[in-house]
């Protein structure tokens, strides 16, 4: 695996992450994690508020130096080779920093002038990537007078215009709306089918189901498991769960009742999750006892579930 | 968002990430130099404006009413010149010098803090050194064309008499950035805008406007102030554009004293800022 001393080779692994570790203080954000992600393929990084999955990015971007461990993009160190390793990326960080009293235009062509790209190309480009990002209406609008999602959308945007070959997302379509959102897995599908290596977190489960196709979950800076949306489903919960709503008083007290039914409970402030192979019949033996949610829905395990269950929390805040 | 297919197609990039970092790592100060110009352009006319308006009124004021008043009380008493001729070059450092104090605050902590403008360029292939540089180069030709239009309109009163005065325009930006530069790093190191600017404005600039040679000679003052002119590079701008604007006689050492002086704060303020946005981005 220590293909970064071997220079010149092709790296197999376009990022090689080991025992990676980044301290504020006394405070470990990142705590000794180690992961590679070979060209080509879509990565996840899973976790709550504050796992330390921003921090883990922006040392693969090579704009926050680690405290310990080993770290490789394109088989050069970051810290090393900043400009080298960070030319080869595309970046969208978490909060926008566009330069909001330049034009929409302009901050593609300003951004893409960091890369020392000519005009020449970049105007065309410029054009290309408004309409990609439907704000071709407001190309000589200021950025201030965007709303957040069009904003996320020109972020988005500016991060393609070196045409990366490793594109780091961190929470891409947070504020987009549902259709801008499905827009955007399409365009991020098609970028990852033309060879693109797609590294991503999200607090959304579904679109970690749409676009990973493996994964990490975070929490408190560890990699709690690793694996495919499908199998860490499969790992970590049932094929089924029922979801029952009782009211908020009674949730906590009916648990006792449900004992037994399924092969586990989780309760929730809002709701009680009963983890079954098979949900009808888990609903049926709650009726036989004699208990009477007010809703209940039955569905197919997630990776909320294995959420919850790894880090006993949920993920939505 | 809509979906072009042939988007990736159509418009292939025309280097390779390599020759982008070689061409960054070259010329990326200036890269982001002219991200600062196009922020400038947005502004233009009214820098423009501000440009003009400022020595117009300035030396209509000073010039017209206040000089005509002090030249008929104290003639002579200001090297044997008029007394806004002894003023102008003055003026222009001072003008320099208060443009450079909002350039070096204001967009730094808007880069760092407000609306963090520099941590986009920052994920590119450029340096947070060169970030530092580029705002310095921009702020720079920013000063430097106010200050040779306000020389311009300087002559065009006729208080600019001596053959070397349009050298007084370098000199002035250069009391810009000796006073810029350091007020930058510091500036880079904040972390909370709890009024500082306005404190930097009110007992610094304004006592530096005031005590720095500017409206009458420093040795005029009580010998217990005089030490505000010593440190201040409007003092020393001044009396170098003095020199070089009519000849105001003084020791050659001390005019060489004054470009000496400016310029080691000046690379002082330009180093450390560097090193702070090192360290600063690099968290
Ligand atoms: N510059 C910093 N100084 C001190 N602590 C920091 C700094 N940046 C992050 N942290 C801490 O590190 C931890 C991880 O932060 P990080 O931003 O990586 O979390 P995250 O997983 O991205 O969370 P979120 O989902 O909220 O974006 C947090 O506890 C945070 O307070
Ligand atoms: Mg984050």
């Amino acid at each position: 695996m220590p293909l970064d001393s071997l220079s010149g080779s092709t790296p197999e692994y376009v990022i090689s992450a080991s025992n990676l570790t980044k301290k504020y203080g006394d405070f470990t954000a990142v705590d000794d994690i180690s992961f590679d992600v070979p060209a080509g393929e879509s990565f996840g990084l899973l976790g709550p508020n504050g796992a330390g999955k921003s921090t883990t990015m922006r040392m693969i971007g090579g704009v926050s130096q680690r405290t310990s461990g080993t770290l490789s993009i394109m088989g050069l160190d970051p810290e090393q080779h900043g400009p080298q390793v960070r030319a080869h990326l595309g970046v969208v960080p978490q909060q926008d920093n566009l330069d909001e009293e330049l034009r929409v235009r302009d901050n593609l062509i300003v951004y893409g002038r960091y890369f020392g790209l000519p005009l020449s190309y970049l105007r065309p480009k410029a054009d290309e990537l408004l309409e990609f990002a439907q704000l071709t209406d407001k190309a000589g609008a200021k950025v201030d007078d965007l709303s957040g999602g069009m904003k996320r959308r020109l972020t988005i945007a500016r991060s393609l215009v070196n045409e990366p070959r490793i594109l780091l997302l961190d929470e891409p379509t947070t504020g987009l709306d549902p259709q801008a959102r499905h827009i955007l897995w399409d365009r991020l599908f098609r970028l990852k089918e033309a060879g693109t290596t797609l590294i991503l977190t999200t607090h959304y489960m579904d679109e970690a189901e749409q676009l990973c196709d493996r994964l990490v979950v975070v929490d408190k800076g560890r990699i709690m498991a690793e694996g495919s949306p499908a199998s860490l489903i499969r790992r970590y919960s049932t094929r089924e769960v029922l979801e029952l709503r009782f009211g908020s008083e009674r949730n906590t007290t009916v648990a006792a009742d449900l004992q037994g039914i399924g092969e586990r409970t989780e309760t929730l402030p809002d709701r009680v999750l009963i983890y079954a192979a098979d949900g009808e019949a888990a609903m049926e033996q709650v009726s036989l006892r004699g208990l009477r949610p007010i809703t209940s829905l039955i569905r197919r395990s997630s990776l909320e579930d294995v959420f919850l269950r790894l880090t006993g929390r949920s993920l939505i805040d | 968002m809509t979906d072009r297919k042939s988007s990736r197609t159509v418009l292939a990039v025309p280097q390779t990430p390599e020759e982008s970092a070689a061409k960054a790592r070259r010329y990326g100060s200036w890269y982001f130099a002219e991200h600062t110009f196009r922020v400038m352009r947005m502004y233009a006319v009214s820098v423009a404006m501000y440009s003009v308006g400022t020595p117009l009124a300035y030396l209509f004021a000073m010039g017209v009413g206040l000089a005509a008043l002090i030249d008929a009380n104290g003639a002579g008493r200001f090297g044997g010149v008029d007394y806004l001729t002894f003023l102008a070059p003055a003026l222009v450092a001072s003008a320099a010098l208060m443009s450079a104090t909002g350039e070096f605050m204001f967009p730094i902590m808007d880069g760092f803090k407000w609306r963090r403008t520099f941590f986009g360029p920052h994920a590119s292939p450029l340096r947070p050194e060169q970030i530092a540089n580029g705002h310095i180069i921009g702020v720079g030709i920013r000063i430097l064309l106010p200050t040779a239009i306000y020389f311009v309109i300087v002559a065009l009163f006729g208080a600019a008499p001596g053959v070397w005065a349009w050298l007084s325009i370098f000199t002035a930006t250069l009391c810009a950035l000796s006073f810029g530069l350091p007020l930058m790093a510091w500036v880079s190191t904040l972390t909370r805008d709890a009024g500082q600017f306005a404190v930097v404005q009110r007992f610094i600039v304004t006592p530096l406007f005031l005590f720095s040679g500017t409206f009458f000679p420093l040795d005029t003052l009580p010998f217990f102030l005089q030490w505000i002119g010593w440190i201040s590079p409007l003092w020393h701008a001044t009396e170098i554009g003095r020199v070089l604007s009519y000849g105001y006689a003084e020791p050659v050492w001390l005019s060489v004293l004054h470009v000496a002086y400016m310029g080691a704060t000046a690379v002082a303020g330009w180093l450390l800022s560097q090193r702070i946005f090192r360290r600063r981005m690099g968290k």
